[in-house]
């Protein structure tokens, strides 16, 4: 799949967004006044900038309050009502608490479980699809939702919650590339199912349908990043998970929290690059590329 | 909306004959020439004279080598595809806006352009490579089973079939309604042994492909070899000086 930049910056910042206000949001002790002012700030500027540039690839992004009218079928719909609703609820909780100083617990704890089911309904949008084998697992869920929460501990300074948490998506994350790796072939998806033509003999595309390129092969079919997978595994994996829990292992200062945020930021775009651009849509047999 | 009909009154669809296809790219040209005059946002190009030209199609032809398992000679299959309107369509339901919605008149899975957003989802979800971002208009192409030409009285009565069925020049392409068992279609998809493509993924396609009939294969029939068999071996005489001395120079 070709990784498009919107998207990546879209799923890696309003995860952590979304992530960061679960945990203000059960947070028996919340920040109030302006400390819970910059925490709240933080967490809608990601999760509202997120969202922003997710519709930046959209072909007509002034029609997109439609977009809230489909939750009964489709996981993008419910996604936008979800988020919509966290960014509500957590809204007023946010109001109370900065101006009043006042915690209304049990809208935070709504706000929490929508924040949560919200990066469910993104980690859905992608899990859903069997066009997309290496994707359509449970797995990519338990992903996203354990780097939302990971991040979000991280930048609200949990610092037992976010090593556990980290350790966890890290083994989540290992998990997932493994089996991915495999699922394309395991799908039972092949050429010779795509064309029918598989009792005859052995299939191999001879013409694609034209010379030049087209929308499919420029969204589905993207190739050049695959050769340096593994190193940017192993980068992916430093930068989220080993130095954000180095620094936080060391005494604590300001100035290590925040490289462990901007480190495990960085991370999580590499994580996410390599989820589309290792991503083999089916429709790729039809043109004898992957 | 882009919850799916439990079933539709008619489920119209072609069937493509992948034994008489001749890989001409008509029926290419023609979809290409109505859907870009009439239904909706017309296809467009991208540096169409360029150097890299690009462009919206709701019907291609692939071309692909079959080696049969036997070690007889390899065949060529051109293989047209275009949506095949699956009962299950997961592109329907994977659409935000309910752009995207199958008829439950005709079973016809067509885009309302106006709601469209243009989030690319569906094309994602759709296994078959049937759905086309339009890349002038923003909005989401695919085949609409020219609806816009089956029911359209304005049309000659010949007319009122896809346009990539009629002009196809080898009779390759077939219109119908394959949810009736003794449509022309549905029969000839019975004698003929039509199948789904990815069958796998569960979207149970309304348009059926026809598997290429199993060649001939050539046996020893040289009855005439008998009477050929060389008749002077060794030039002699004078020609057996000329063809030694031509070969000596
Ligand atoms: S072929 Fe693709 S676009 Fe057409 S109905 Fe099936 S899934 Fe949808
Ligand atoms: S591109 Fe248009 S038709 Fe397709 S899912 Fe998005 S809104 Fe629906
Ligand atoms: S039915 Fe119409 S829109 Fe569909 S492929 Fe044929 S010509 Fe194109």
């Amino acid at each position: 799949m070709h990784p498009a930049r919107s998207i990546i910056l879209f799923t890696s910042l309003s995860g952590l967004g979304f992530g960061l206000l679960a945990w203000l949001g059960i947070d028996g002790d919340a920040p109030t006044g302006w400390v819970g002012f910059i925490f709240f700030a933080i967490a809608y500027a990601l999760a509202c900038g997120g969202l922003m540039a997710s519709t930046f690839h959209l072909g007509h992004p002034e029609r997109a309050i439609k977009a809230f009218s489909q939750w009964r079928s489709s996981w993008l719909s419910r996604e936008g009502v979800a988020a919509v609703a966290t960014l509500v609820v957590m809204g007023v909780y946010a109001f109370f608490l900065v101006f009043f100083g006042l915690q209304i617990s049990i809208l935070g704890w709504i706000g929490a479980a929508l924040a949560i089911v919200t990066v469910y309904t993104t980690s859905m949008i992608y899990a859903q699809l069997k066009t997309v084998p290496r994707w359509n697992t449970p797995l990519t869920s338990a992903l996203f939702i354990c780097l939302a929460l990971a991040g979000g501990a991280l930048l609200s300074g949990r610092v037992l919650f976010a090593i556990n948490l980290l350790v966890i998506a890290a083994i989540i994350q290992v998990i997932w590339w493994q089996q991915g790796d495999t699922r394309f072939s395991e799908s039972g998806t092949t050429l010779a199912s795509a064309t029918g033509l598989g009792s005859i003999g052995k299939v191999r595309a001879f013409e694609p349908p034209h010379t030049g390129t087209n929308y499919l092969m420029d969204e589905f079919m993207h190739v050049v990043g695959r050769k340096h997978a593994q190193k940017l595994r192993a980068i992916a994996l430093v930068l989220m998970i080993g130095l954000p829990i180095l620094f936080l292992l060391l005494p604590f200062a300001h100035l290590f929290a925040l490289l462990a945020v901007v480190s495990h930021l960085a991370g999580v775009f590499v994580s996410r690059w390599l989820f589309f651009a290792e991503a083999e849509h089916v429709v790729g047999l039809y043109y004898g590329k992957r | 909306m882009t919850t799916l009909p439990t079933s539709t009154e008619k489920k119209l669809g072609l069937v493509i004959d992948l034994d008489t296809c001749v890989g001409c790219h008509a029926c290419v040209v023609s979809c290409k020439g109505w859907n870009t005059e009439n239904y909706g946002a017309p296809l467009s190009d991208q540096d169409p004279y360029g150097a890299a030209p690009k462009g919206t199609f709701l019907n291609r032809v692939h071309s692909y080598e079959v080696q049969p398992e036997n070690g007889s000679a390899a065949q060529l299959i051109h293989f047209p595809k275009s949506c095949l309107h699956c009962e299950d369509a997961p592109c329907v339901t994977v659409c935000p806006t309910g752009a995207s919605y199958k008829r439950v008149e005709d079973g016809i899975v067509l885009v309302n352009e106006s709601d469209c957003i243009g989030c690319g989802l569906c094309a994602w979800a759709c296994p078959y490579g049937a759905r086309e971002m339009d890349q002038a208009e923003g909005v989401m192409k695919k085949c609409t089973l020219c609806v816009d030409r089956i029911y359209n009285e304005n049309l000659p009565e010949e007319d009122r079939q896809p346009a990539c069925v009629r002009t196809c020049p080898a009779g390759a392409r077939h219109f119908g309604d394959l949810g009736d068992p003794d449509s022309d279609v549905s029969k000839l998809v019975a004698e003929r042994g039509g199948m789904d493509l990815m069958p796998e993924q569960g979207t149970k396609p309304v348009n059926k492909y026809l598997p290429p009939r199993p060649k001939d294969k050539i046996e020893e029939i040289d009855i005439l070899a008998p009477f050929l068999a060389p008749v002077a071996e060794e030039p002699k005489g004078f020609l057996g000086w000329l063809d030694k001395t031509l070969e000596r120079l």
